[in-house]
């Protein structure tokens, strides 16, 4: 068993990864799923960055995830904004009542 | 090893913030828990030896995305709660453990290479190799303001919505004046 610092984060990531995963399946509200998503973007650059000290070009690894971190914010508020407005007009956040889907 | 105990500490923290989070019912304590997610994969960001990601990540992570949260939450109400889940739990829980159990199976064992020329400035890679990316993320940021713009309109045209129902009020009210 190799037990590094590289194969610790391999674990958090992983973890971090997994609670981010159960989120999202169990998760109705919308200000929540973004959380959930901010919490599996967090894995996802911790693991790029794991990448890139892995293949011994960190910085690339530091460029993608800078790009993922800019990226995920945006989307946060976009996000966010959305989730106010369908609030204000359907006066609920829980996505099983929003979606007018029938089937 | 003193250091892969400070990366486990690390790691099982975040996790156990992540899930705290997840769980909680006020939406305001899980804002705060995703602040100190992101203040805790900052730190080990930094020990990983990406330090400017590790500032990137504190100073928006844990700073501009929890403001906007609480914004947010303001704008909405923190009355809400979480409704249970479509999806079974047992099942939600089986599916995520064959992932976590696939992932760190592809990914297991990691050694660490070294750099085939030497380390490269992350200031060169993004400038002179990922220069495409500085624009998609200029391009991003713009949209991320056209975002909030759209956050913040409602409440700006309010009072407008009312002051000018209360002018067609008075006109309404003077013109009925005048036929008298």
């Amino acid at each position: 068993m190799i037990l590094d610092p590289l194969n610790v984060v391999l674990f958090g990531v992983v973890l971090l990864l997994a609670v981010g995963f159960y989120g999202l399946l169990i998760t109705r509200n919308l200000v929540k799923i973004v959380l959930v998503l901010q919490v599996l973007v967090k894995a996802v650059v911790l693991a790029l960055v794991l990448a890139g000290k892995h293949s011994g070009n960190l910085g690339l690894g530091q460029s993608i995830a800078a790009t993922v971190i800019v990226a995920d914010t945006v989307v946060a508020v976009v996000a966010l904004a959305l989730a106010v407005q369908v609030r204000r007009r359907a006066g609920t956040l829980d996505i099983a009542k929003i979606s007018t889907l029938r089937g | 090893m003193s250091e892969n105990f400070y990366y486990l500490f690390l790691c099982l923290v975040a996790a156990f913030c992540a899930y705290r989070a997840m769980i909680s019912k006020h939406l305001l304590p899980s804002a705060l828990y995703l602040a100190c997610v992101s203040a805790l994969v900052s730190v080990t960001l930094y020990m990983l030896g990406a330090y400017e990601v590790a500032v990137i990540e504190l100073s928006v992570g844990a700073g501009l995305v929890t403001v906007l949260l609480v914004y947010a939450l303001s704008v909405i109400g923190d009355d809400v709660y979480d409704p249970t889940s479509i999806i079974p739990k047992p099942l939600a829980i089986l599916l995520v453990g064959v992932t976590a159990v696939i992932v760190g199976w592809m990914a297991y064992p990691l050694v660490a290479q070294p750099a085939a020329g030497g380390e490269v400035l992350l200031a060169d890679i993004l400038w002179k190799h990922r220069a495409l990316d500085v624009w998609v993320q200029v391009a991003l940021i713009f949209s991320g303001v056209m975002g909030v713009l759209g956050l913040l309109s409602e409440k700006a045209q309010k009072p407008e919505t009312q002051n000018s129902l209360q002018d067609e009020a008075v006109a309404i009210e003077i013109e009925q004046e005048m036929h008298a």
